[in-house]
């Protein structure tokens, strides 16, 4: 705000501009800055060149790095470079200038009449647009996205809510699949009568009616799960759920005569609704299944604003603040926790039955660890606590590597989300659009004051 | 690391009607004794001091009553009406909280991303029953206690004094107001006994008197047993109607404020025999 008071007349004048004074006038950390932008460049240059195999073994290098498409990347890393160092320089004076207009944009975002209506237009949008897409992206809305949108917005009740790192998730996922698949068996093998197990049912379901007994299910699996290890804090609490969800993919994966082992189960039939007045039956068909899945992500996303807004949701943000004065406060930490993971885990089961049905066939690589993880990437990337953030995060982190298959190789596509999460992480940790309290505890965290979760054992307190 | 030779007092004599009641307390970490036998009662209704140096086991007490500290040998009866005696030993911080105990922290703990307003909510819905389900459909019920957790919070705002700052974040207020507020956030959990640890530790002069009336209006208006743990004796002689003194771990007086002043041990304890460090050997507080 000072001594830069008036920097475009100085730079852009007729009197004082050359090489020589912009030069002399950067700091170290300009060309320090300077230096990561040239690795920067190199790295991308790398990643979108040719790759290397057995004949040539430095053609991957010598193929992006030492032919002429290299200067392109090193002028995009100047470009970028440049952008910093003024961005740096003139930061103050951009915020200053900028200050009338971000009160008005938190005074319009804060606003509950434009939240409802940006609502409404992403919910039109999600109505309308669809039926346009091709047969590829239909499959990926409903197949990928739906589910894993459904899958992140439960997770973020457990992580972003509660702050309780779970890495199992997908075990949840798999317990309601597998409960779909058990229950939409028959008792008896009359032709015709299709059990997805070898295992037989007392008796048959519509699909339909295994969500609330998915949810059950997952609801004590969860209960079962947590009420031993959630007194575990941050860092053992992972491993411990990561360690149950490889449990829960071999146990599946073993037990053949119950499970079909690695073959899976398969012939899960389609909803089917038929209340007399009001007949529907699911089929191939991808539209159907993605307004259902609409439907149950709006709904459970409503109910979770709710539960944010309310005595629970606050509960959890004291606990994952400061347990201690938590529980000083009067909140059983235990019981709140556990209520997290059991709301994220019966989510989770919601999804697994929808994935059952709707692909008719579920086998135990359809749970493997990658699949946690990046429902809590999608959730990380998002904003963690944040329900439009899980959205957001699930839907823009599938849709990227699909529309990378066109341009990029198959074994390169995670290159670039891998890249797109470190630079991310780097510059904007609170992810794309952080819930409001998440912001402001990792605004605090960085200035020293508290963690930003509840992972680290708090402070002046024996383990017990 | 040997504690001086004093004679154990015990702050019970004389106390009709105890709201708290703890019988030769004793509490080890390892080879540290952080209390020792230690045998005090906190009238109902009274303004009871504890003081000590540095390590005297100020905090431990507090903490083995909010059972954050469990300790090895000795009883805890909490009286939240007169004839009703709950032991405390071995029960969870939340429960005690429940029963009617509250706190307020040496280091301020407060939930820093949320508001001065949340905060005290927090502590109101400590008494509400709206559970998951009712949160989720917003019942008639959930709604109702919502109504009645903001009217309350902004009363004991009010009452704390905080009332304008009710929406900013309980990181930004300062610390004198952060203090209030950590006491209007135990308040909310309607107490039978307000524990209050260095309430005025960090705070100026003005905020002081502020303090003071403060705490005796939460003794009188709202007719709370108090428990203080304070370093500045102006405050604790002022307001306290007995004081108990901790050094090692041990009591060693107990009694009205002018009399424990002029007893000869306590003034050794803070003075400091010739051969004494202060509190090198002291046990964690």
């Amino acid at each position: 705000m000072s001594v830069y008071e008036n920097p475009p007349a100085d730079d852009g004048g007729p009197t004082g501009f050359s090489v020589r004074q912009v030069v002399g006038s950067l700091g170290e950390s300009d060309w320090r800055r300077l230096g990561g932008c040239m690795f920067a460049a190199l790295v991308f240059a790398l990643m979108t060149g040719t790759s290397g195999n057995a004949q040539h073994l430095t053609a991957g290098v010598t193929g992006s790095l030492f032919k002429p498409r290299v200067v392109v990347f090193i002028v995009l890393g100047l470009a970028l470079w440049a952008l910093m160092t003024t961005w740096t320089r003139y930061r103050d004076d951009i915020r200053a200038g900028l200050e009338p207009f971000r009160k008005t944009k938190a005074e319009i975002t804060g606003n509950q009449w434009v939240q409802l209506g940006v609502f409404a237009a992403v919910l039109l949008i999600a109505i309308l647009v669809p039926p346009l897409l091709s047969v590829f992206w239909q499959q990926v809305l409903v197949s990928q996205i739906g589910i894993f949108v459904l899958l992140a917005i439960g997770l973020n009740v457990v992580v972003g809510f509660a702050g309780l790192l779970d890495l199992g998730y997908i075990a949840f996922y798999a317990i309601g699949a597998y409960t779909a698949a058990y229950w939409t068996g028959y008792p008896d093998s009359k032709p015709g009568h299709i059990s997805p197990l070898p295992v037989h049912p007392p008796f048959h379901l519509n699909p339909f009616f295994v969500f609330p007994l998915a949810v059950v299910v997952c609801l004590i699996a969860g209960l079962l799960l947590g009420a031993p290890t959630l007194r575990l804090r941050g860092d053992y609490l992972a491993i411990v759920t990561l360690g149950f969800g490889e449990i829960v993919r071999i146990v599946i994966n073993n037990s053949e005569s119950v499970t079909n082992g690695p073959r899976g189960a398969f012939g899960i039939p389609h909803f089917s609704v038929n209340f007399g007045f009001l007949k529907y039956k699911w089929t191939l068909d991808l539209m159907p299944y993605w307004y259902l899945l609409l439907a149950m992500i709006v709904i459970v996303f409503i109910l979770f604003r709710q539960l944010e807004n309310s005595r629970v949701g606050r509960a959890w943000t004291a606990i994952r603040e400061d347990e201690v004065a938590a529980a000083a406060t009067g909140i059983p930490t235990l019981k709140y926790k556990l209520m997290a993971f059991a709301i994220g885990a019966s989510t989770s089961g919601l999804a697994g039955v929808v994935f059952a049905s709707q692909i008719g066939f579920v086998a135990p690589d359809n749970f493997v660890l990658i699949n946690s993880l990046l429902v809590l990437v999608y959730v990380i990337f998002g904003g963690m606590g944040s329900l439009p953030g899980a959205v957001a995060g699930a839907s823009f982190l599938i849709w990227l590597p699909n529309e990378l298959r066109d341009y990029v190789a198959p074994q390169d596509r995670f290159i670039y989300f891998g890249a797109l999460l470190v630079v991310m992480m780097i510059f904007r940790p609170q992810g794309v659009f952080p819930s409001r309290r998440r912001a402001r505890e990792i605004g605090l965290a960085e200035a020293g004051a508290g963690g930003a979760d509840a992972m680290g054992a708090p402070d002046g307190v024996m383990p017990r | 690391m040997t504690a001086p030779p004093v004679e154990q007092v015990d702050a019970v004599s004389g106390i009709e009607d105890p709201v708290v009641h703890v019988a030769n307390l004793t509490l080890r970490f390892g080879g540290v004794t952080s209390l020792a036998d230690v045998s005090l009662a906190v009238a109902r209704g009274e303004i009871l001091a504890v003081i000590g140096p540095n390590g005297a086991g100020k905090t431990s007490l507090f903490n083995c009553l909010t059972g954050v500290y469990v300790g090895e040998k000795g009883t805890i009866s909490f009286l939240p009406r007169p004839g009703v005696s709950v032991p405390l030993a071995g029960r969870k911080p939340h429960r005690i909280t429940q029963l009617g105990i509250a706190r307020t922290f040496q280091n301020i703990r407060l939930f820093n991303a949320l508001t001065a307003i949340e905060n005290v909510k927090i502590g109101v819905e400590s008494r509400q029953a709206t559970g998951p389900i009712g949160a989720m459909l917003r019942l008639p019920r959930t709604r109702r206690e919502e109504r009645a957790s903001d009217a309350r919070a902004a009363e004991l705002l009010e009452f704390v004094g905080l009332r304008a700052q009710a929406n900013r974040l309980a990181s930004a207020l300062s610390y004198g107001e952060q203090r209030r507020l950590e006491i209007a956030r135990a308040l909310a959990t309607q107490p039978a006994l307000l524990l209050l640890d260095e309430p005025a530790a960090g705070t100026n002069p003005a905020e002081k008197v502020d303090l003071e009336r403060l705490i005796r209006r939460i003794n009188v208006e709202m007719g709370l047993s108090v428990l203080l743990i304070e370093h500045d004796m102006r405050l604790v002689m002022s307001v306290a109607a007995r004081v108990a003194v901790l050094n090692f771990g041990r009591l060693i007086a107990a009694g009205a404020p002018a009399e424990v002043q002029r007893n000869p041990a306590v003034i050794e304890a803070y003075l400091g025999a010739a051969d004494d460090e202060g509190g090198s050997g002291a046990a964690p507080g």
